[in-house]
């Protein structure tokens, strides 16, 4: 369409000037809707008007076809949709399956915002584009920008531009047409052909290389993809690969003391140092103790205190009176697994005279598979239970003769 | 020239006709030997801010995140405050830009371009919180979905992602919508340019173009699908960024309010911000023919209603909390107007609330200096929505024993002062070497344009 597609002339002497077309200039828009108009009518078919801004009826006026853009966007838009679904369905539920909150892998809701993003930035992305290269644009260089006065085609007039290479173009005729128009000048337009301003050959060959040289450091990426190498990989940034390590026993310098042994903090103890034997551990010397520390007095209050904290911490195994028939031991009797220990019945003989020592300790420590409740149960409702649990020994074994006199006979 | 220099922006424009007159208004702004002095001091205090919030930036990079307040409990902190904060002044840009373009009110070609530019410069002081907020910014690229040596991918139901995507797309259409507008405009600075540098570049920025009417006609077309494409874009963005709040399952963000809420923010606070702008960019460079009172006062109007949406949302997030009979959201909001944040929260009630109920009087909509103090006080306001929003409910966990208060460092509130450097840096260059207001357009609406 213009003369920059075509190999640029070599002008060794001045030629005759080409004529290019005619071109007409109009100072309000409503002449040159009517030139528009006019010119149509003739049937001429290579011509455009240029307009400061979008004049509005000259598309019908000059019979321009409604542009195929919007159909190109369209397309662009339900292909971004389909590839925005198809992207996080491959990916998220299939490539690399994402357990997220127990969904489904594939949970349409939570896809829409994407899937509609890319949808609306493939389609702008081709309105944009789409109206550049429809309308020939970058265009850098045109025949009527030699024409002084089309400058201010931008700016406050309007014109309308016969190119000679319309069959049924006459520089006679079509001259009269225009004319006819009312316009402010006719004037003639001739090719570019002696302008001196082209893109310079070394510019295109210069880009041409620094396109060929943009794709080094991507065959470079997927070379170093597709090979194996024995050097490690280079890090720009090291984040935490790359760190001091202290060494157990050595010197570390970063510290200002130069050791890496750090010293305890001040002010520290050893924990052995602050215990209370027979409160902590059960034991007086070493051995099991028969009696309660003297800080967990035998009286209603503990006794209160223990049973709430037996019923909360032991029951579900071990049963309201302890015969090791919680509701938990007997869901899983029901199961019948035969991969349950049942949980021990605190009313055996041998535990009734074990030293309450030795119960705090398993109470503490966990016993065979249960579990410690030393971390769970302050230390002082643990020897409450071990309490509660004595009595729950005794009530289990009791005769008569536990019973005090006064409410015997009501038993008799 | 005379003795005495007179602004080469003050005084009627000339040309022989309409179209002429404005083209002279707006051109000549942009080709003005030198700016007004007023202009190097604002690039300065510009540029000296941009250089704080860049060295903040790196010094975040270098030692990390801890140099900010930013600690659990309130692990989102300033960053996110100042994202959603800019990321809210872009939506008014392309709401005048497309919704009022779809709807054919002509009165936003005179601040449209504002508006637009406003948004790009905008989104790019938005984008550079979330990508320092990582900690390590030189990974960001891994929320891009890309086939990488981990064989992992990104989680694409997590809102964070979506966000990615949303703000990425609205980036991108607002550039594009942005640029395709200034084109015919470019054209015009072109075949005005006095020398040869002025001339090649503003030819390259506008591609050749020379107003055929063929090419005017795609173009047309091409501009009203980036409006109706942008439409649907500018409400889904800041709903998106409502969905990193209203999916999660924290008292005060847990509510279905939350994006309609957070869309009519942006555009009280984006409408706030335009006025800012537009005020002393008209009285400083003689844009008041262009930029008229009346322009101003429809702004205004949309600024009360927009206000009013928003005490709406306030009011009902306190209903909501009270009605549900949720004990945790009842807690969450009582606490958000008396707890320790309520000197925020009353900040934000004065700011939002009463500070455009001024706008009832036609007096004040068509007062110049009214109106920009009025946008400044909106946008202190609706920094302090997002601050209330994201510093409350994060400070008071579900646990008392989890409970804290956010303190801000002096590298939080320089990061933020040094954003606002960044954003006025490029409005000011915007201001000295692009078209300001969008000239074809404006000729379009002219009475003598409209030929039949």
């Amino acid at each position: 369409m213009t003369v920059h597609d075509e190999p640029p002339p070599r002008i060794v002497a001045p030629s005759a000037p080409v004529l290019h077309g005619l071109l007409a200039e109009y100072d309000d828009a409503a002449t040159l809707l009517a030139a528009a108009r006019r010119v149509r009518e003739a049937g001429l078919e290579r011509w455009d008007t240029f307009t400061p801004f979008p004049v509005h009826g000259i598309d019908q006026a000059m019979g321009i076809r409604s542009t195929v853009l919007p159909w190109l966007v369209f397309a662009a838009g339900v292909t971004g949709c389909l590839v925005g679904l198809l992207l996080q369905y491959w990916t998220n539920a299939v490539d690399y399956a994402w357990i997220v909150s127990g969904k489904p892998f594939w949970s349409l809701p939570a896809n829409v915002p994407i899937a509609f993003a890319l949808a609306v930035l493939s389609s702008a992305l081709t309105a944009f584009f789409g109206m550049l290269v429809l309308n020939n644009l970058p265009h850098p260089w045109h025949p009527i920008d030699l024409e002084k006065r089309f400058a201010r085609s931008t700016i406050d007039r309007f014109f309308l531009l016969i190119e000679a290479a319309d069959p049924r173009f006459d520089s006679v005729q079509t001259r009269a047409i225009l004319d006819e128009t009312g316009p402010v000048l006719v004037d003639v337009v001739h090719e570019d052909t002696a302008s001196p301003f082209r893109t310079p050959r070394a510019v295109i060959h210069g880009l041409v290389v620094l396109l060929v040289a943009a794709l080094v450091p991507f065959g470079l990426l997927a070379q170093a993809r597709a090979t194996k190498s024995r050097t490690p990989p280079i890090h720009l940034v090291r984040d935490m690969d790359a760190q001091p390590t202290v060494k157990a026993q050595q010197a570390f310098p970063r510290f200002a003391d130069g050791r890496g042994a750090r010293p305890a903090v001040g002010g520290t103890v050893a924990r052995e140092d602050q215990l209370d034997e027979h409160l902590t551990r059960g034991t007086i010397r070493g051995a099991a103790s028969r009696v309660f520390p003297p800080t967990v007095a035998a009286d209603r209050a503990n006794m209160g205190a223990g049973r709430r904290a037996f019923d909360t911490y032991c029951v579900p195994c071990h049963g309201y009176v302890g015969n090791g028939d919680g509701m938990v031991a007997q869901r899983a009797e029901a199961l019948a697994q035969g991969i349950w220990v049942p949980p021990t019945n605190l009313n055996q003989d041998h535990l009734r005279r074990q030293p309450v020592g030795q119960l705090f300790l398993s109470v503490s420590d966990g016993i065979r598979t249960m579990p410690a409740y030393g971390p769970l149960v302050p230390i002082e409702d643990r020897w409450r239970i071990i309490m509660y649990v004595r009595a729950l020994q005794r009530r289990s074994s009791a005769t008569i003769a536990d019973v005090p006199a006064a409410e015997r006979k009501a038993l008799e | 020239m005379t003795a005495t220099p007179v602004s080469p922006y003050q005084g009627r424009p000339g040309g022989e006709n309409v179209f002429a007159r404005i083209t002279e208004n707006v051109a000549r702004i942009a080709e003005a030997p030198r700016p007004p002095p007023a202009w190097y001091v604002a690039f300065g205090i510009s540029v000296a801010l941009l250089l704080i919030f860049i060295s903040n930036l790196a010094l975040v990079a270098w030692f990390g995140v801890g140099l900010w307040g930013t600690m659990h409990p309130v692990a989102w902190g300033f960053p996110i405050v100042n994202f959603v904060f800019w990321i809210g002044i872009g939506h008014a840009g392309t709401l005048i830009s497309a919704i009022l373009y779809l709807l054919r009110q002509d009165w936003r070609t005179a601040i449209s371009r504002f508006a637009e530019a406003m948004t790009v410069f905008a989104l790019v002081c938005a984008v550079v919180f979330p990508g320092i907020h990582v900690g390590r910014p030189w990974v960001s690229y891994w929320m891009l979905p890309y086939p990488n040596q981990m064989g992992m991918w990104p989680q694409f139901r997590s809102p964070l992602e979506w966000d990615l995507f949303a703000v990425g797309t609205y980036a991108t259409v607002s550039v594009m919508f942005w640029y395709l507008g200034m084109v015919p405009d470019f054209a015009t600075l072109r075949n005005r340019a006095a020398g040869p540098v002025r001339r090649v570049a503003y030819g390259i920025a506008a591609m050749g173009w020379r107003g055929s009417s063929r090419q005017w006609h795609r173009y047309e077309r091409a501009y009203l699908l980036l409006a109706a494409l942008a439409t649907p874009l500018v409400l889904s963005v800041h709903s998106v960024v409502a969905f990193d709040f209203a999916t999660s399952q924290l008292p005060g963000w847990h509510s279905t309010i939350f994006p309609p809420y957070f869309v009519a923010g942006a555009i009280f606070g984006g409408f706030a911000m335009v006025v800012t702008l537009v005020v002393p960019a008209r009285q400083f460079f003689g844009l008041a023919s262009l930029i008229q009172i009346r322009h101003l006062e429809l702004m205004n109007k949309i600024i009360l209603a927009t206000g009013m949406l928003v005490g709406y949302a306030y009011a009902m997030e306190f209903f909501i909390a009270w009605y549900s009979g949720v004990t945790f959201e009842q807690f969450a909001f009582v606490n958000r107007a008396f707890g320790p944040y309520a000197w925020a929260y009353w900040t934000m009630i004065l700011c939002n609330l009463a500070a455009p109920q001024v706008f009832w009087w036609k007096a004040a909509r068509t007062n110049v200096w009214v109106s920009l103090a009025v946008g400044i006080i909106v946008n202190v306001g609706m920094w302090f929505e997002r601050f209330v929003i994201i510093c409350t409910s994060l400070s008071r966990d579900f646990l008392p024993s989890s409970w804290g208060y956010f303190v801000p460092t002096a590298y939080d509130y320089l990061t933020l002062a040094g954003s606002f450097g960044l954003f006025f840096t490029l409005f000011l260059l915007f201001c000295r070497y692009l078209p300001m207001v969008a000239m074809a357009e404006v000729k379009a609406t002219q009475p003598s344009a409209r030929v039949r």
